[in-house]
């Protein structure tokens, strides 16, 4: 193993990991929001809605995140939509993984029973103030820890956003594994970053999840 | 510039060949990666701690880390140590290793819940662990974990898209070489896209069917 | 406008699930104060019936009305939304499983609605949910979550999450039924003690001897049909219908 190699190169990895974990929390924001409105969608009360949402979840399920990657940042500026890398890699992952949260919050609403939904409803409260104080926090608890296993695939996935040249751990580990051919080193030092990436990450939602569980 | 889809079926048989590029490797990925996932599950349970931990620990990478910089891994760590494969081989082996540890993962705890009684049961008629394992555990546990192992595979189609990164002429590299001849990115890859989508509609659809007829056999 | 003897008012209510037809033609009228019960088999369309006069579930024919007010009126969505959220404050409605929020305590379960739609400030709701969990007898687990309480105690503090709106009518849905056997007369002393308080109250439950000493009237439904109803003295001792006669049989055997 080539050590002096990888003591050389390891700052410019750091610098790209930081870019991943930006990309990693500007994609969970977008994701997050997509995610509430797929799920408002998927269960209102209007079957227009209801459309809508199933066939956002079908379709960006359905299809490879990379291909809509692809569309977004290449095809984009023939339909008007002018990125750079970085804005696409947020914006393609973001809307990608909505999809994704938008049935781990879907599915946490959905299982509180519905005697809790009937009982707000008996004492006067409107759909929306049933919705927000008794449904939703409940409902919230549960999502944690599922919404945190899409945080995970989504900081994995943001090594996608290699294939449009933006300039993260994945890009910067091929592009030392072209130039000194030294794979399993530069695995080594982007696999390293990544896991603690990640590790951080599953740590921090273990805790919130303990911290908002009822007693 | 606007959108122009009459230069997609000039382009069609490239985008076809492509498809059923991807179909194969993406069989020959999951067939990779339900017997890798038998056999990682068996060495990540039974194997002897020597084995056990260190296997453990690159099952963990392998969790921790994306597709696409292990596909770099196996593609150019391959040719450094002298073996030289076509990119798809490389592919196959990558995109099935990665989600042999996940189906791993799944087979571990189904074999964890049917293990304890049937183990003994078996033992007592006089197999070996081995033998009871292979005959009455393994097959047990791969039945309970079927509908999630049909996530996996799913996942698994939408991810060979990457392998197009390492220079594997699927459905993804195709639409890249049509889009080289005709400079119509959006086009293609809608197209690509909804070859993905019908695939992954089908096998959804499989993947119902499969789990009503367990829900029945139980 | 009031109307004594008309204070709910149930006129030809019917409810059908596709073919199935749950209710036929019922007509009821209980008088203010009055303590109504409601017996019979499950899927008698007891709890139905019950569920209707607050519109959890909605009529296919027929109408309720409470104090000179239709309740499941003809509106468009918004403005039915609207009536129905004016009209449910003046229903108490006591579940069989309780439908305490699990992530609120006592206090915060039982002020949670006068707080959002009443306005009451801090000080106010916390002197309403000391006054209605005192009348139940659960003063000193104000600050309890449900997770830390019996079934029987559940049961009061959503009793009193109930009349913390001070309703003008009380729904009870077998709020004893999911009970173990010695819990259930803590819940009973309380209505009992609303009884006492004129509160005007319908009662679906499979309590004989609780309807006989609480109730001013026993109704008897089977198959969607008022079959029988009368005062508790009459209904359980000298009943008119066979099918009367057979279901009280049953239970009173089941029940020893």
């Amino acid at each position: 193993m080539d050590i002096e190699l990888m003591q050389r190169v390891y700052p410019f990895f750091l610098q790209a990991a930081w870019v991943t974990i930006q990309l990693s929390v500007l994609t969970a924001i977008l994701g997050l929001t997509c995610g509430a409105l797929g799920a408002a969608m998927r269960l209102s009360r209007l079957a227009v809605f209801r459309f809508l949402g199933a066939a956002y979840v079908s379709v960006f399920r359905g299809t490879p995140a990379l291909i809509q990657l692809f569309i977004l940042y290449f095809g984009g500026p023939q339909v008007g939509i002018q990125l750079d890398a970085f804005e696409a890699g947020v914006i393609g992952l973001g809307v990608n993984v909505g999809a994704y949260m938008t049935e781990t919050i879907r599915g946490a609403i959905i299982s509180i029973p519905k005697g809790q939904r009937e009982a707000a409803r008996t004492l006067g409260l409107s759909r929306w103030q049933t919705f927000y104080n008794a449904i939703l926090p409940q409902a919230a608890r549960l999502m944690v820890r599922p919404l945190g296993v899409n945080l995970n695939m989504l900081i994995k996935s943001t090594a996608l956003v290699a294939a449009i040249s933006v300039v993260e751990l994945t890009y910067t580990a091929q592009r030392y594994i072209g130039s000194t051919y030294k794979p399993f080193e530069m695995f080594l030092l982007a696999g390293l970053l990544y896991m603690i990436i990640i590790y951080a990450t599953g740590r921090a939602v273990a805790w919130l999840d303990r911290r908002v569980q009822i007693n | 510039m606007g959108l122009d889809f009459t230069v997609v079926p000039e382009h069609l048989d490239v985008i076809l060949l492509g498809c059923l590029w991807t179909i194969f490797i993406a069989v020959a990925a999951a067939l990779v990666s339900f017997f890798g996932g038998i056999i990682f599950a068996v060495i990540a349970l039974y194997a002897p701690w020597i084995i056990r931990q260190p296997f453990r620990l690159i099952e963990w990478v392998f969790m921790g880390t994306p597709l696409l910089l292990q596909l770099f891994l196996i593609y150019f760590g391959l040719v450094q140590i002298g073996i030289d494969l076509p990119a798809f081989v490389a592919g196959i082996i990558g995109l099935g290793l990665h989600f042999a540890v996940y189906n791993s993962e799944l087979i571990q705890t189904a074999i964890l819940s049917v293990d304890k009684g049937q183990m003994e049961a078996a033992r007592t008629v006089g197999l070996s662990r081995g033998q009871a394992l292979r005959k009455v555990v393994i097959p047990q546990a791969v039945r309970d974990v079927i509908p999630p192992i049909g996530n996996n595979m799913i996942a698994l189609l939408k991810d060979s898209a990457l392998v197009s990164v390492i220079g594997v002429s699927e459905l993804t590299l195709s639409a890249q070489r049509a889009i080289g001849a005709t400079y119509r990115p959006f086009e293609f890859y809608l197209v690509a896209a909804a070859f993905y989508y019908v695939i992954n509609l089908c096998m959804e659809w499989v993947q119902r069917r499969i789990e009503r007829r367990i829900a029945i056999s139980r | 406008m009031t109307d004594t003897e008309h204070f709910v008012e149930i006129k030809h209510a019917q409810k059908s699930f596709g073919k199935l037809e749950v209710l036929k033609d019922i007509s009821l009228n209980v008088a203010r104060g009055q303590i109504v019960a409601i017996i019979g088999p499950s899927g008698s369309g007891k709890s139905t019936l019950l569920r209707a006069i607050n519109d959890l579930d909605a009529l296919t024919g027929g109408e309720i009305w409470l104090d000179g007010v239709q309740v499941n009126r003809d509106l468009p969505y918004r403005q039915y939304e609207k009536h129905i959220n004016q009209m449910r404050q003046d229903i108490g409605m006591v579940f069989q499983h309780f439908n305490l929020f699990p992530h609120m305590t006592a206090r915060d379960n039982v002020t949670m609605a006068p707080k959002l739609l009443k306005g009451l400030s801090k000080a106010e709701a916390d002197a309403l949910a000391e006054e209605q969990l005192d009348k139940v007898g659960m003063l000193e687990r104000i600050d309890y979550y449900p997770s830390q309480l019996s079934g029987g105690q559940k049961q009061r503090v959503a009793i009193a999450r109930a009349l913390a709106m001070k309703p003008k009518l009380m729904l009870f849905d077998e709020a004893t039924s999911a009970l173990d056997p010695e819990l259930v007369d803590e819940v009973n002393q309380v209505m009992k003690k609303l009884a006492e308080e004129h509160m005007t109250m319908i009662i679906v439950t499979h309590e004989m001897d609780f309807a006989a000493s609480v109730c001013d009237r026993v109704l008897f439904m089977d198959k969607g049909v008022v079959v029988e109803e009368g005062p508790p003295s009459v209904v359980f001792k000298n009943p008119t219908k066979d099918r009367t006669r057979e279901f009280l049989r049953k239970h009173l055997a089941g029940a020893k």
